[in-house]
């Protein structure tokens, strides 16, 4: 390794006006060619480290004490004209989401050559030239004609990808990655790790990698910086950090990694007749040439006090069955009962006691809960609507299914505004309970929070499903926690279930390769992983998951 | 994760306009001295509006007469905090009328959608597609001037304005899963528009009520100007204006005094409107 790129020295960031510092102390250094990742929960001050090597604090925050030196600039006391120079051209940044990050009027290349744009440091047609060189070593398809693309025409995992060449277009010597892979499934987000590691191999820059998931960090990092509320709980090169760190909170990371997907729990021995049952049902999107079949002939038993899984990538048909549950999407064929009797297709036509007793959690809670209603509100409009309680009953019952869902009494006076992701989460779940459902279920409910509040709500679901032997549906894409609790696994590709069974078979024992593939996507601390899962990857053939992802509209 | 904290750093961004602006403080101040002359005003002067009190037409300013005498001889001060009521009242019913059909329209559009949408939206198009003063002349002319028929073209004149901004609001909302879940569980249409809906719009609305208040305001006065608004003896802003013209002449400023008092109330309602978006109040929409 050459010389030091970047180093940052006793960093402190603090509120503009006083108070305690955000960021207190925090001192590693990069060399070109290297990757360090910072690692950490929300909250751990890892994004404000990253942003402080582009010579950003969020507004209301500043510099107090220790520098950022990057390629022998101190970018905390850098002027906007040195700040402007520096930034695209020296450092790069990568963002989470590629889709908010994109302007959706403009073509992709357009977007890509703007640093080069702005910096005049080439012409318009070496700029394009470079930014198609770029596709092509990102395995971009189509690499000269991909680029007149707009926002909507590219999946999510190719979006990543242009980000990314947006960021190395210029050659910078140093990108800033902040979680760019966390908003992705887990088939797409081994193809963009390896995109990163091979496009990171031939550049003469450093990399700054923030994320929370351990294992990604296992495949990329030559150093590894651990971070809790604002300080360097320990750094050192990957390997040691995840083989023999020296401090608890470390080990607590690694422990809990670990022990994910293990407790299988046994399988209640007399099993109560199903409540919802689906039967061949197929689902259907368009009409004439462009029909698509986004559900083909699944079907799906609920047992009351039994979790069943469906799992799949993005675009499998997953959420459009259950959608069909529900009568959002009405079936083609196929038919849907409950406790026997056949349901109405679309929801207007079920009755309101069935409505009732099937029960959607939808995915995310930011949309799903009225932000102009209090968590009362949201309640108690359930609580009235299918039971006609009275007010001193509701609040009596908004108080219980508080409790239920571990949350505090006080919170039936808050607006969604005011909770945190996981609380949503929780009153989202509560709502559902609220109808006192036979049925519960959930789409992808963990999907936008933390690995540590996801588990939290997880376990919640299992226990609520247990104690109050309730029928559960769970469409996730996080294989390793249904592991853990479900007590059938569907695994759906294409709309068809592929594969199903115990959990515990169908993990160990995967008959069908796509379920040898999702498997392997999820990421493991091993060093080898991100190559064995690129290995099984080649074995199915060609990349699906961004073919698929072009066909289904997500939900 | 990062991803949460980036409405917090868009709303310290606001936080500095958010202190009490002189803007907002004298343009609030103005409209609440017209709310209180409105009220309280005709109780507490010493003489009716339509009184005749002097025998010259134009009189200056006197000690019982702060602002002088009308074309007739009354005093012009009465008549201005008298026609202060009825053009306040008259535009502010006219106003909720707008609303209450465009809001209710627009919202059952957006949630509806199909032909009824499409109707609708045609309607409205033919609505905006005809110069509403004409529309005002040509209705008030065929069933004879009355601040009933006033309120009423009034508010038919601006819902179809108002229907699109409602609709285009509610559609950015229609598609969250929060309205899906209502209709899912059975909720009733009224529900899903009023209980759901429409807390949500309401910070956009209300900025919107404040502005089309002051677009109310002027088209009845160019109503009363010609002559079409509130009949005599009783008068508004704009029929003061009329009345007083041939003053100007003479150097009277009879017909100045109802000018001011319009330009102050819209003046004031739109700052205020400006003032608010920008501090945020109708940013909060959606979380």
């Amino acid at each position: 390794m050459s010389g030091e790129l970047v180093r940052v020295e006793r960093l402190t960031i603090g509120l503009r006006n006083g108070g305690p510092a955000i960021v207190q102390d925090v001192s590693f250094s990069a060399a070109e060619g290297e990757i360090v990742a910072l690692i950490g929960e929300s909250g751990s001050g890892k994004t404000t480290v990253s942003l402080a090597a582009l010579g950003h604090v969020r507004p209301g925050l500043a510099f107090r004490t220790g520098s950022v030196q990057v390629d022998g600039v101190d970018m905390t006391r850098a002027g906007a004209a040195d700040l402007r120079r520096m930034r695209g051209r020296i450092v790069a940044y990568v963002a989470q989401s590629a889709a908010a990050a994109f302007n959706p009027a403009f073509r992709l290349s357009a977007q890509i050559t703007e640093p080069a744009r702005l910096h005049r440091s080439r012409s318009r047609p070496a700029a394009r030239a470079a930014a198609v060189e770029l596709y092509r070593r990102l395995e971009l398809p189509e690499p000269e004609k991909i680029g007149e693309r707009f926002v909507h025409e590219v999946s999510g995992g190719q979006l990543q990808r242009f980000m990314l060449a947006m960021a190395m277009i210029e050659q910078p010597r140093l990108i800033v990655f902040d979680e760019p892979t966390s908003a992705l499934d887990p088939t797409t987000q081994v193809e963009v790790l390896a995109t990163i590691r091979a496009a990171m191999r031939g550049q003469q820059a450093a990399a700054i990698f923030v994320s929370h998931d351990l294992p990604v960090v296992a495949q990329l990092a030559d150093r590894i910086v651990v971070m809790r509320r604002g300080r360097v709980v320990e750094q050192g090169p990957a390997r040691a950090i995840l083989e023999a760190p020296t401090q608890d909170y470390t080990r607590s990371l690694l422990e809990a990694l670990r022990q994910r997907g293990q407790d299988t729990p046994p399988r209640a021995a007399t099993r109560l007749a199903p409540v919802l049952e689906a039967k061949t049902v197929s689902v259907g999107f368009g009409r004439g040439n462009s029909a698509f079949l986004a559900v083909d002939r699944a079907s799906l038993t609920v047992r009351p006090g039994e979790i069943v899984a469906v799992v799949g990538e993005s675009g499998s048909g997953k959420t459009t069955l259950a959608h069909s549950l529900v009568g959002l999407h009405a079936p083609l064929t196929g038919s849907i009962l409950l406790d026997g009797v056949p349901l109405a297709d679309r929801f207007q036509r079920r009755s309101r006691d069935e409505r009732r007793r099937v029960q959607m959690v939808f995915q995310s809670a930011d949309t799903a809960l009225n932000p102009g209603h209090t968590v009362g509100q949201i309640l108690g409009r359930v609580l009235k609507l299918y039971f006609n309680m009275d007010r001193p009953a509701r609040a009596a019952r908004v108080r219980e299914l508080l409790g239920l869902v571990h949350l505090r009494p006080e919170h039936a006076d808050s607006k969604p505004g005011q909770l945190s992701g996981g609380e949503k989460h929780r009153v989202n779940l509560a709502r559902a309970l609220a109808a006192a459902p036979d049925v519960l279920i959930c789409d992808e409910v963990t999907s936008a929070l933390d690995t540590i509040i996801a588990e939290g709500v997880m376990r919640l679901i299992a226990t609520l499903c247990r104690e109050r032997k309730l029928g559960i549906v769970l469409i996730c894409h996080d294989l390793t926690a249904v592991a853990g609790m479900a007590d059938e696994v569907k695994v759906m590709r294409h709309g068809m279930v592929v594969e199903e069974g115990q959990p515990g078979a169908v993990f160990r024992k995967p008959q069908h390769p796509y379920t040898r593939m999702l498997i392997s996507s999820v990421p493991q601390l091993r060093a080898g992983w991100l190559d064995e899962a690129l290995a099984v990857r080649q074995g199915l053939g060609a990349s699906t998951s961004s073919f698929l992802e072009l066909m289904e509209p997500s939900e | 994760m990062s991803t949460t904290t980036a409405p917090t750093g868009l709303l310290r961004w606001r936080l500095p306009l958010r202190r009490p602006s002189l803007v907002a403080a004298v343009a609030g101040g103005i409209l609440a001295f017209w709310i209180g002359a409105a009220l309280l005003g005709p109780a507490l002067l010493p003489h009716s509006p339509i009184d005749f009190i002097s025998d010259d037409s134009f009189a200056a300013p006197t000690a019982v007469a702060w602002l002088g005498t009308d074309y007739l001889g009354r005093d012009l001060l009465a008549r201005l905090i008298s026609a202060a009521r009825s053009t306040l009242l008259i535009s502010f019913l006219a106003t909720l009328g707008a609303h209450l059909i465009g809001d209710t329209l627009g919202i059952l559009a957006a949630l509806r959608g199909g032909w009824l949408a499409a109707g609708l939206e045609r309607g409205a198009e033919v609505m905006l597609s005809l110069p509403k003063l004409i529309v005002g002349l040509v209705v008030i002319a065929l069933v004879g001037p009355s601040a009933t028929v006033l309120v009423l073209v009034t508010a038919g004149v601006y819902a179809a304005t108002v229907f699109r901004i409602a609709r285009a609001i509610a559609l950015d909302l229609v598609g969250l899963d929060y309205i899906r879940a209502a209709r899912l569980r059975g909720e009733s249409m009224g529900w899903v528009m009023f209980g759901e809906l429409l807390p949500n719009m309401l910070p956009l609305l209300a900025a919107d009520f404040a502005l089309r208040m002051s677009f109310s305001i002027l088209f009845m006065s160019n109503l009363s100007f010609l002559g079409l608004g509130v009949q005599p003896p009783m008068a508004d802003w704009g029929g003061l204006v009329r009345e007083n013209l041939e003053g100007l002449a003479s150097g009277s400023l009879a017909a100045v005094y109802p000018t001011l008092a319009i330009a102050s109330v819209t003046i004031s309602l739109n700052l205020l409107v400006d003032r608010w978006g920008s501090s945020g109040g109708a940013g909060e929409m959606r979380t």
